[in-house]
């Protein structure tokens, strides 16, 4: 009987040890795929950007990225963006498209709680997190340069 | 090549992410909070810097460049002004993604109900 247990236990542990390892891997693939297709579109757009308004590499950059956070806020708006992101995740979480689906899913959610206490203040409620930490810390590593490295 | 390189570390960037996730407990706000501070950090010694030159957008996309952007603007002002140019320059290179975020939010939150 005991050795049953201690079996049924073992066997679970090999299964539990093998199974989530390939999905683990798997994700990690989509991730790197989508991640990259993202980087890659984006290059491509600030190329043609570049092209067309006939502007400097800095303001096409500045264009692409406001294009990635349209259609993120749009896409996640009209309801599918969530599945994508489901199935993606760190490839749609990471770029900056994760940031605007943060803010407009929790836009969204609080929408009937009213306009100052629903889509007022949770808006940035996921998203505030990456600007308080973004910018105590460059706040942090700049004053640290500026003081090692005079600027 | 550019497309290449611009494919390699966004998906790079992004499988990192996606490991940390499925490997610890963190969930994707603590790695997106980490991401940040590691660009911001990256962008200190211009090692940021250096990527983008390289990479083009594709070092752009990635959440580590809004970091990189807010260190990047800071020091810029900073080394007019002094000091005080750190809180002053901290938002002028993401004043337009943050700003755009926002309105879009605003008008797609006010037109679109949310689906379940």
């Amino acid at each position: 009987m005991g050795d049953e247990i201690m079996e049924k236990g073992k066997y679970e542990k090999i299964v539990a040890k093998h199974k989530p390892t390939e999905t683990r891997a798997q994700n990690a693939f989509i991730a790197f795929v989508t991640g990259g297709l993202i980087g890659a579109g984006a290059q491509l757009l600030t190329e043609l950007y570049m092209g067309w308004f006939d502007i400097p590499k800095a303001d096409a950059s500045t264009f692409m990225l406001v294009t990635l956070i349209f259609f993120a806020c749009l896409f996640t708006a009209m309801g599918f963006f969530d599945k994508w992101v489901t199935f993606c995740k760190c490839g749609l979480i990471i770029p900056i498209t994760g940031f605007a689906h943060s803010m407009m899913s929790s836009g969204l959610e609080y929408k009937k709680e009213g306009p100052i206490f629903g889509i007022g203040s949770n808006v940035f409620k996921l998203a505030g997190s990456v600007i308080l930490y973004g910018i105590v810390s460059a706040w942090f590593f700049g004053l640290l340069r500026l003081i090692i490295m005079g600027g | 090549m550019i497309y290449i390189y611009s494919f390699l570390f966004a998906g790079f960037v992004s499988m990192v992410g996606q490991i940390i996730l499925d490997n610890t407990k963190l969930s994707a706000g603590h790695i997106t909070s980490i991401f940040v501070v590691v660009g911001a950090f990256l962008d200190t010694f211009s090692i940021y810097d250096m990527i983008i030159t390289h990479v083009g957008a594709g070092a752009l996309v990635p959440i580590t460049s809004f970091g990189h952007s807010l260190i990047h603007g800071a020091l810029a002002k900073a080394s007019d002004m002094g000091i005080m140019g750190l809180l002053m320059g901290m938002f002028d290179l993401t004043a337009s993604g943050i700003t755009a975020a926002i309105v879009f939010t605003f008008i797609f939150t006010l037109i679109f109900n949310p689906k379940n």
